[in-house]
């Protein structure tokens, strides 16, 4: 397999843009405040909502009164689960190709019974947001407090209530994985370690909360919602089903979005209070999460307890992985892309970039009376490269093998493509090896090393850690699609020659700041053959573009990508095709360049594009019978090569432990990451830091901590540590760039990965900084605390 | 989250405070920089009818020496102190701290009367007063009291004021050719509350500290004189043994309140750390 | 002296044009400007005076629109992105920010510009550390704060490349 180093074979004729770091033509207005996000927009008669949500982790809700709140100023509705049940049916969400799969019908507002702190109950609406909080003083509601399962280990016990007696347990979903061999493997191994690693509950924190207006007209029964979201159409399918509108009287427009991070792809309860109420109210409901309650009603992730072993031969070759995998969720599985997908993807995931052969997982997927939790960026792939990675550092240690080198021996060769993985995996093409030989150089390993030593002579405790990682994209239909989710797996792109020769590209993908936007005017341009200032780029509107899957799973650059690739071939060859027919030319002597339609051989224009527009658009009585120009065209691409196309990378952290205090500082981060071909280095780059940086949270700062009663003790910015910027290390990134052949862009995703490998790289480097004091810390966040007690100095 | 409804004044006379108190008691509360009350306020963990705008009370404005002493005004502002050549001058301690206290633009409208008097026991200015002997200048329709800094900090969140005051001013002695003052914090992230700190005040001579200070913020409900490590400290040439014999006098006359992610053990441990790093500078004349 | 539950009036120039309003007094200054004046290029990110995306100037300082009243701001002057953008103050600013894509989403970028203008204004000579720890007063979620602290010393470094320039002297 070759790895580019040098270019790329071009897309087009002539890739001006393709593969440059053009700056992003939406980031302009962005810089100004002339953005529109959800709570920039108002609307006649529109009124807010607000919810009452449970105080309690469990409870049984006794009385409702709303009779002082109605008389509050301002207040339009006071509405609770029951009325609203008859307007938008519950939900299950399952998927049926996660076997044996269970979880409790869910309604938009809690029924008689709520199961976690923050589920909504009741939705008291007024003309304010401020209106709507006075009133929530008044309303009264009584309720007992129930039993809570807050505690992981023993939700499967006999003696722990069940919080879905019909469900039987508290079991949503378990899976076993054996490729046989696996004691034969440890038995004859030179070196096995085991390692219990706790992952703390986390969450996205998106600075532009959730938020979203919902307007219904009741003359013609049509819905539209303005929506922070990330997939619009999946949006407009589940409005239609829960509420039994046809799907073509819902309008869902996703524009500018504050960060979503997978917290915006999934659908909440107040998501369908909210067009619920503009459906019994028939006006335009505004809700905006705030602060507060983002912290405990946005999805949460990663809470996991995972017991890893690897075996290894004194040669230094692995053996086999095995791990032990139980992971806390809410007390439903999360609609519709379930609960279970995190903990389902840490079993495929572990050991990922290796050679060895054995393998055994067992997950179990509780339920918890806290938050829900879903899809986050990089699911499943932060715990399973933390394992993974933090497993094969402790077998170099015990075997004395350089952690760099033990990796670049058991990687997977890079001429060994197409395989699979010990855990099934498919494996089109990665780059393990060159990776790990580029990183060596960037971050000049032998001089990090030296000097790591000389200072621990000093008293100065430095660590370098390494992740290997691979990060799967561009899923196909095997995600959500075989479990029968109503989840697009393609995507569509329309692009449309304007009359005066701009060009507009309707796409089904739309960003969150990621630069979808950016790249797919790149490629537009490019392969159209205009420049990329008459390229404008629309997405995020049922209505408008093709139907398609939206953001998630790093499939953007990959697929949406590739559909505008493919509409944009077929537009320029319509183009020309009817450029030929004008000017009584063979199509094929024919170029279209920077907006000009040329001698394909001499470079000479010969028309105009915009004299084309004008000619197909006001004069088709000049054109010949039968002739009409087809100047908008749309393509469908779905990548079904693969149940997804893997990329890798590799990262290295450098930190200095002060082992007195136990504070931890981030000196340097280097990343080489594998995306096939890079569209725009500088948006890959930006990816490859966010996501860098947000892995580091979830390493050393961030925790949803909940008290036994099932509280969350740190729901607000003062007591939630995200990371910022004072104590952020500078993150260097490389590009390799080992192409897809699913698609002519060669394009994998970008944007999880360095998520996927940071936690791991920096309590990598920790632990290696610890080395001297025979101590380890494998529970995340790592604190100050966590780290003194490790080396004895507390208890 | 909204703040609830409450009536707001803006008296320009201090007699005009004196009056609102004596008409609604504790359903005012009073605004300065507001940089605490107007987070609690939108969060709705407190709900006054009436807020008595103290900004434009000329009277509690300043930063000015007077002979000995240094009087700041309640409505100083945490950036105005920072920036301050006379504070730079008589009481860089002051100067020395301010950078650590949360971020530029709350700096720019909180002020010290209002962090006093809030008592904060992770707030920096607290702990600073006290290090520094200085004087609370408090204000109620009786007349004027002088309160010394260690008497005012009374228990988590209550000072020596009582109903019906608010601290006009801080008064702190100029300092001495020998003085040494030193501040000290350990936070996860820069800005944050500090998980400890630490502020140091003596006279020095020689390779000694004498009629020294050490208070700790972050660790008890108010600031917190380390007694037995001044005690320790005090007149004694600092060398290495006896740092670590403060260190551990330090360590048994404290019970640290745990917080989220740091328990009573971490924070006994880090205040040790904390005085050790502070006196070893200093014995290095730093 | 009397108090009222009804609203107050306030009047204060914002982006240098006088506005004058009636406010009720639980109003912070970045509801007033996006709701009461339509300028919505300040964010609300959490209301607790810690994102700094609602950071606007007051004054001519820096400061953080939820945790400052309307009527706190009555008789003062206000500068928002809108402001800023228009006088053309923040120019190199946000050009940098755009070359160096130091934005994703868009959110925190209006405060976090406030916040550089207000950092490559008072601190001309700020190192890169300095940068680092002056805008730490900023969330976010999408850069991992590298571009940014690039684009802000990239304006440093050209600032004080035109100040020696002009006077022939470096500062």
């Amino acid at each position: 397999m070759s790895h580019a180093e040098t270019a790329l074979p071009p897309i087009s004729e002539h890739d001006r843009y393709i593969g440059q770091s053009v700056s992003r033509p939406n980031a302009v207005r962005l810089a100004e405040g002339r953005g529109t996000f959800v709570d920039d927009i108002d609307m006649p008669r529109m009124v807010h909502v607000v919810y009452w949500r449970s105080p309690s982790a469990h409870a049984r809700i006794t009385r409702i009164d709303a009779s002082f709140a109605r008389l509050m100023p301002g207040v339009v509705a006071v509405v609770d689960g029951v009325e609203m049940a008859k307007v938008c049916k519950p939900w299950v969400a399952t998927l049926s190709h996660m076997v044996g799969m269970k979880s409790a019908p869910q309604y938009p507002l809690a029924i008689e019974r709520a199961r976690w702190q923050g589920e909504p109950v009741v939705a008291v609406v007024a003309d304010t947001r401020a209106q709507a909080e006075d009133a929530l003083q008044y309303l009264v509601v009584e309720w007992e407090a129930l039993p809570a399962v807050v505690e992981t280990e023993t939700a499967l016990d006999a003696a722990t209530p069940i919080i879905h007696p019909d469900l039987g347990d508290n079991l949503c979903f378990t899976r076993s994985l054996d490729t046989g061999g696996v004691d034969e493997a440890f038995a004859k191994a030179d070196a096995v370690a085991e390692v219990t690693f706790q992952f703390g509950r986390h969450t996205g924190v998106t600075l532009e909360p959730r938020c979203q207006i919902s307007d219904f007209n009741p003359s013609e029964k049509r819905l539209t919602v303005h929506h922070s979201q990330q997939a619009p159409h999946m949006m407009q399918d589940l409005y239609s089903r829960q509420f039994g509108l046809p799907e073509s009287h819902i309008r869902v427009i996703c524009k500018d979005v504050g960060g979503s991070f997978g917290i915006k792809v999934h659908a909440y309860p107040d998501d369908f209070a909210t067009v619920a109420l503009s459906i019994m109210l028939e006006r335009p409901v505004k809700f905006v999460a705030d602060r507060l309650e983002s912290f405990t009603t946005d999805i949460h992730a990663r809470q996991h307890r995972v017991t890893g072993r690897i075996a290894a031969a004194k040669t230094g070759e692995i053996l086999a992985f095995e791990i032990d995998d139980l992971t806390g969720i809410g007390p439903y599985s999360m609609f519709p892309r379930t609960s279970a997908i995190e903990g389902n993807q840490v079993v495929n995931l572990v050991g990922g970039p290796y050679r060895h052969q054995h393998y055994r997982a067992k997950l179990n997927v509780v339920f918890q009376n806290k938050t829900p939790t879903c899809q986050y960026r990089g699911v499943g792939h932060p715990i399973a490269c933390a394992v993974t990675e933090a497993l094969v550092d402790a077998a170099a240690n015990k075997l004395g093998i350089d952690p760099l080198v033990i990796r670049q021996q058991n990687v997977i060769r890079d001429n060994a493509y197409p395989c699979a993985g010990a855990s099934g995996v498919k494996f089109e093409g990665l780059s393990h090896e060159a990776c790990l030989e580029k990183i060596a150089v960037m971050m000049n390993y032998p001089a990090v090393r030296a000097e790591q030593e000389s200072l621990r002579k000093r008293g100065v405790y430095r660590g370098i850690g390494f992740a290997a990682l691979i990060e799967l994209t561009n899923p196909s239909a095997a995600f959500y699609g075989v479990g029968g989710a109503r989840i697009s797996a393609q995507d569509g792109a329309t692009i449309r020659l304007e009359p005066t020769g701009v060009v507009t590209v309707m796409v089904g993908v739309g960003e969150q700041g990621q630069g979808t936007e950016g790249i797919f005017a790149q490629i537009a341009a490019d392969v159209v053959g205009v420049p990329m200032s008459a390229i404008r780029v629309v997405t995020g509107d049922t209505d408008v573009t093709p139907y398609g899957g939206g953001t998630w799973a790093s499939r953007g650059a990959g697929i949406g990508g590739e559909a505008v690739l493919q509409a944009g071939f077929a537009l320029r060859k319509n183009i020309l095709s009817l450029a030929s027919v004008i000017l009584k030319r063979e199509a094929e002597t024919l170029a279209l360049r920077d907006a000009q339609i040329v001698d394909a051989s001499t470079g000479e224009s010969v028309m105009a594009l915009h004299e084309l527009g004008r000619i197909a658009y006001f004069r088709p009585d000049t054109l010949p019978a039968g002739v009409t120009g087809e100047l908008m065209v749309t393509r469908h691409y779905a990548q079904r090569d693969y149940p997804f196309i893997f990329t890798n990378g590799v990262q290295a952290s450098l930190v200095e432990v002060d082992v007195d205090t136990g504070f931890v500082k981030l000196l340097k981060h280097w990343v080489v990451e594998d995306c096939g071909r890079v569209i725009n280095p500088m948006l890959v780059d930006e990816q490859m830091r966010g996501a860098v940086v947000q892995g580091i949270g979830g390493a050393l700062y961030e925790e949803c901590l909940y008290d036994e009663g099932g509280m969350l003790q740190n729901g607000n910015m003062a007591d939630y540590l995200v990371p910022m910027a004072a104590e952020m290390p500078d993150i260097d990134v490389a590009h390799i760039e080992t192409t897809t052949k699913s698609s002519v862009l060669g394009a994998k995703g970008a944007g999880e990965a360095g998520t996927a490998g940071a936690p791991a790289a920096v309590m990598n480097a920790i632990n290696d900084a610890l080395r001297p004091f025979n101590t380890t810390v494998y529970s995340q966040p790592i604190t100050p605390e966590k780290i003194l007690r490790a080396l004895g100095t507390i208890r | 989250m909204k703040a609830p409804a409450f009536d707001y004044v803006k008296p320009k006379h201090l007699s005009d405070v004196f009056a609102l108190f004596a008409k609604y008691g504790d359903e005012a509360k009073l605004l300065a920089g507001g940089q605490t009350l107007l987070a609690t306020l939108n969060m709705r963990l407190s709900e006054p009818s009436v807020l008595i705008d103290i900004s434009g009370i000329e009277p509690m404005r300043g930063i000015s020496v007077n002979g000995q002493m240094l009087r700041i005004g309640a409505l100083a502002t945490h950036s105005e102190i920072e920036e301050s050549s006379v504070v730079a001058a008589n009481a860089p301690l002051l100067s020395k701290t301010a950078p650590n206290i949360a971020h530029r633009a709350i700096r720019n409208l909180g002020t010290i009367g209002g962090s006093v008097a809030y008592a904060d026991p992770a707030a920096e200015w607290p702990t600073c007063v006290v290090a520094l002997d200085a004087t609370i200048v408090v204000q109620g329709a009786a007349g004027e009291r002088r309160i010394a800094a260690g008497d005012f900090f009374v228990d988590l969140y209550q000072t020596a004021l009582q109903t019906g005051e608010l601290v006009t001013a801080i008064e702190v002695p100029v300092k001495t050719a020998r003085e040494w003052s030193d501040f000290a914090e350990l936070s996860r992230r820069h800005g944050d509350y500090a998980i400890a700190g630490l502020a140091g005040c003596a006279q020095r001579s020689a390779n000694a500290l004498s009629q020294v200070r050490l208070v700790l913020l972050g660790i008890g409900a108010t600031p917190l004189r380390a007694k037995r490590a001044e005690a320790i400290v005090e007149g004694a040439p600092l060398t290495d043994a006896l740092i670590e014999q403060a260190c551990a006098a330090l360590k048994t006359e404290i019970e640290p309140v745990a917080d989220l992610t740091s328990n009573a053990d971490t924070k006994r441990h880090l205040a040790g750390v904390l005085l050790k790093r502070m006196l070893t500078n200093a014995a290095r004349g730093a | 002296m009397d108090t009222t539950l009804d609203k107050l009036t306030v009047q204060l120039t914002v982006n240098g044009r006088l506005e004058r309003r009636e406010v009720q007094p639980r109003q912070h200054l970045i509801d007033f400007l996006r709701e009461d004046l339509g300028l919505k290029g300040s964010h609300v990110g959490c209301e607790h005076g810690v994102c700094g995306a609602c950071s606007v100037m007051l004054n001519g300082k820096l400061v953080r629109g939820c945790l400052v009243l309307a009527v706190q701001a009555d008789g003062g002057t206000v500068e928002t992105i809108e402001g800023i953008t228009k006088s053309g103050v923040a120019a190199d600013l946000q050009a940098a920010f755009v070359r160096r894509n130091a934005l994703q989403c868009g959110y925190c970028t209006p405060g976090m510009l406030t916040a550089a203008l207000d950092l490559v204004q008072s601190q001309p000579t700020a190192t890169r550390e300095e940068v680092r720890e002056w805008m730490s007063s900023n969330y976010c979620r999408c850069t991992g704060y590298q571009a940014i602290v690039d684009a802000i010393c990239d304006v440093l470094a050209a600032r004080a490349a035109t100040t020696t320039t002009n006077t022939g002297v470096a500062r």
